[in-house]
C-alpha cells in the first residue's frame, strides 16, 4: 500500500465535498489564468517590441507631427541602419465597434523593418505596385473574412472622409508575440490625398521607426537623434520601441493595477475555500489520526498525511483548471480580439497555476496540521465521528 | 519484557481544577503475563492504561519496560519504540474505513523497512492467525464487530510486539464474538507468550486473565490470581 493510495482515498472520503471543493479551486484558477493572460495580452506589445528599433516622436506630444524632411538627417546618425515612418490613421470600418489598429506607412522600408511580420513576396510586390492596395494580419484578414483583392472603405476620423483599399497582402507573425490585426497602407497614399486638398498637413509623419545596428547602442542614438531637433520647431523625443510601447500601457496602470489584485484575492477565496474542507475533514477525523500516532506514525508522518490530502485536492483542482484555461482563453481571446490582438496562456501563467494551488495545499494544510500535532493521543481517541 | 511502574501519578486539568486521575500506583508486571484491569467507570485504567501503552505522560513516577523508562522518551522516540514494542487493541477497533482489511493490517509495517512483498507475507499470516484470510479485501464496513475487531487484533500482532494493550476489547461486541475474541487473545498469551494488558468491565473476560487488578478512585486496591477469582 501506498502512502499517495491513502491520500486519495482520505481526499474522497466526502466526494461531494472535495469534488465541489476541486471545482471551486478549477473555477478559481481559470479566472486566475484568465486574468493573468488578460495582464500579459496588455503587456504584450511591449513583449513584441524589438531591441533593434527606435521611436522618434514630438516631444510636445504624439499627437504633433514631425516633418517629413527629418527622415534623411535621422538616417545619417551613426548606428543607425533603417528609417521608416508612419501615422496613425484612426479610420473606422463601417461601425466604430469594430476597431483594429490602422497606420500609413512608408511601404518601401516599413517591412524591411519589422521583420517579425512575413508577408509572400508576390504580395508584398502588389501592395507595392498599388497606391491604394494596404496589407492586413491574418486574424484581421480572418475577422472580417477579407480576401487579396477585396475593396475595404474606411471613414476616417483624424482624416477626414471615405479611404478607399484594395486588400493586396495578408502578413503572419513570425512569433506567437507578433500581432497580426494591423492594418497598414501607403503614407504616400495619405499624403498625395492631402496635397489635393490643400492641407497644412501635408509632407508631416506622426513618428519615425528608426533601425538600428546595436541595442547597446540606443542610448546614444536616442540622444544623438534627440540633439539633431534641439531648439527647433519641433523638437523630438526618441525612446527605444519596448519605452515607446510601455508608455501607452502605463496610461492604464490603474486598470492593470485592479486586476492583479482582483486576480490574487481569487487565489486568497480559495484558500479560504481549501483551508474550510481540509480542517472540516481532519476534525472529522481526529481520531484516525490518534490510532496512526499510536501505531507508532510520528507527528511528521501524520502531518505529510493532512498536507498530502491537502495537496492532492489543490493539485487536482489545479490541474483541471489549467486544462480548462486553454479552451475558455481561446473563447475569450476571439471575444476579444479587437482589444487583445495577442492573447496566450503563457508558460508563466500555468506556472504561477501550479505555484499558488501549491502553496494553497500547504497553507490550508497549516492550521489542521499544528492542532493535529498539539493533540494528545488520549484524547484523540476519545473523539469518536 | 518485564513492566515495572513505580510511584506512578496522573492527574487532570479542567476549568482550574486539579482532578487526580492515579495515586502513587506501583506494581510490576511479568513477561508474557496476561493481566486484566478491572474497575468503575472513572477509576483510571484507562488512563493507566495508556500510560504503560506510552500514549499519555504521568505527572509523576516511572514506567520501566524492558530496561527502558517509557516516561523519559520524547514524543519522537515514545512513537519508534510504541512501534516496536506495543500492539494496540482498541473498543471500538479503531480501523482505517477507507483501507481493506489487509491494508489495514499493513499500517503498522508501513513504518518498518520491510519490502512490499515481505509485508504481504506479515498481512497474511497476522490474518491467518485470526482466522481471516478470506476476508483480507474487505473493508471495515464489509465486516461484522467480532470480524473488525479480529482484523484490529491482527494489525496488533503483525508487527510481533512483546506487549498487547487492550482497552475494552470486548466492550462493544455480542457475548459469542467477545468469547472468540478471548479466546483468540488467550491463545496468542499461551502460543505466542505475548505480554497482554486489557482494561475491562466484563468478568467473562477478566477470567482469562493471569492476574486481575482492581482500581477505584485512582488507587490500586488489590490484586487476584487467576485461581482466586
Amino acid at each position: 500500500m501506498h502512502i499517495l493510495k491513502i491520500l486519495f482515498k482520505n481526499a474522497f472520503r466526502h466526494k461531494l465535498r472535495t469534488g465541489l471543493t476541486i471545482i471551486s479551486i478549477t473555477i478559481a484558477l481559470l479566472a486566475f489564468g484568465l486574468l493573468r493572460t488578460v495582464i500579459d495580452a496588455w503587456y504584450a506589445g511591449v513583449e513584441a517590441s524589438s531591441a533593434y528599433r527606435l521611436v522618434t516622436r514630438n516631444a510636445v506630444s504624439i499627437i504633433f507631427p514631425l516633418p517629413l524632411s527629418y527622415k534623411d538627417r535621422i538616417r545619417q546618425v551613426d548606428g543607425v541602419s533603417a528609417v521608416s515612418w508612419g501615422n496613425w490613421f484612426g479610420g473606422i470600418y463601417i461601425d466604430e465597434k469594430n476597431f483594429f489598429a490602422n497606420f500609413a506607412v512608408d511601404a518601401r522600408t516599413y517591412f524591411d523593418l519589422y521583420r517579425e511580420y512575413a508577408i509572400p513576396d508576390d504580395q508584398r510586390t502588389a501592395f507595392m505596385r498599388d497606391r491604394k492596395g494596404f496589407v492586413a494580419g491574418r486574424k484581421l484578414a480572418q475577422r472580417f473574412g477579407w480576401k487579396i483583392g477585396d475593396t475595404v472603405v474606411l471613414k476616417g476620423t483624424i482624416f477626414p472622409g471615405n479611404w478607399e483599399f484594395v486588400m493586396r497582402g495578408i502578413y503572419r507573425g513570425r512569433d506567437p508575440n507578433a500581432d497580426e490585426t494591423v492594418f497598414v497602407f501607403h503614407w504616400d497614399y495619405l499624403n498625395e490625398t492631402l496635397k489635393k486638398a490643400a492641407s497644412t498637413r501635408v509632407d508631416q509623419v506622426g513618428f519615425y521607426m528608426v533601425g538600428i545596428r546595436d541595442p547597446a547602442r540606443a542610448t546614444s542614438i536616442t540622444d544623438a537623434v534627440d540633439s539633431l531637433f534641439k531648439n527647433s520647431y519641433a523638437e523630438t523625443i526618441t525612446e527605444t520601441e519596448k519605452a515607446f510601447t510601455l508608455g501607452f500601457v502605463a496610461m492604464s496602470d490603474a486598470i492593470i493595477t485592479a486586476i492583479e489584485l482582483v486576480s490574487f484575492v481569487v487565489i486568497i477565496i480559495i484558500l479560504a475555500v481549501v483551508a474550510n474542507t481540509v480542517a472540516m475533514s481532519v476534525r472529522e477525523r481526529t481520531n484516525e489520526y490518534a490510532v496512526f500516532k499510536t501505531l507508532g506514525f510520528g507527528g511528521w508522518r501524520v502531518a505529510g498525511l493532512i498536507l498530502g490530502e491537502s495537496i492532492v485536492i489543490t493539485m487536482l483542482g489545479c490541474a483541471f483548471g489549467v486544462a480548462a484555461t486553454y479552451p475558455a482563453a481561446q473563447i475569450f481571446g476571439k471575444a476579444m480580439g479587437a482589444y487583445f490582438p495577442v492573447f496566450h496562456v503563457s508558460p508563466g501563467t500555468l506556472l504561477l497555476d501550479v505555484a499558488f494551488s501549491f502553496v494553497v495545499g500547504i497553507l490550508a494544510a497549516l492550521v489542521p496540521i499544528y492542532r493535529t500535532l498539539r493533540m494528545r493521543i488520549a484524547e484523540g481517541l476519545r473523539m469518536v465521528e | 519484557m518485564v513492566v515495572s511502574i513505580s510511584k506512578l501519578c496522573k492527574s487532570y486539568h479542567r476549568g482550574g481544577q486539579v482532578i487526580p486521575v492515579l495515586s502513587d500506583i506501583s506494581f510490576d508486571i511479568a513477561e508474557g503475563e496476561f493481566l486484566a484491569l478491572m474497575g468503575p467507570s472513572g477509576s483510571g485504567k484507562s488512563t493507566l492504561l495508556n500510560l504503560i501503552a506510552g500514549i499519555d505522560q504521568p505527572d509523576s513516577g516511572s514506567i520501566v519496560i524492558g530496561g527502558v523508562d517509557v516516561t523519559q522518551l520524547t514524543e519522537t522516540e515514545l512513537a519508534h519504540w510504541r512501534a516496536l514494542n506495543v500492539g494496540f487493541i482498541f473498543q471500538f477497533y479503531n480501523l482505517i474505513p477507507v483501507l481493506t482489511a489487509f491494508e489495514n493490517v499493513e499500517l503498522p509495517l508501513i513504518l518498518t523497512s520491510l519490502s512490499r512483498a515481505e509485508r504481504r507475507e506479515h498481512v497474511t499470516m497476522a490474518l491467518k492467525v485470526v482466522g481471516l484470510e478470506d476476508r483480507m479485501d474487505h473493508y471495515p464496513g464489509q465486516l461484522s464487530g467480532g470480524q473488525e475487531q479480529r482484523v484490529a487484533i491482527a494489525r496488533a500482532i503483525v508487527t510481533d510486539p512483546a506487549i498487547l494493550v487492550a482497552d475494552e476489547p470486548t466492550g462493544d461486541l455480542d457475548r459469542v464474538s467477545a468469547e472468540e475474541i478471548m479466546g483468540l487473545m488467550d491463545r496468542l498469551n499461551t502460543e505466542s507468550k505475548k505480554t497482554i494488558i486489557m482494561v475491562t468491565h466484563d468478568p467473562r473476560a477478566a477470567k482469562k486473565a493471569h492476574v486481575v487488578r482492581h482500581l477505584d478512585k485512582g488507587v490500586l486496591t488489590n490484586a487476584h490470581s487467576q485461581d482466586t477469582l
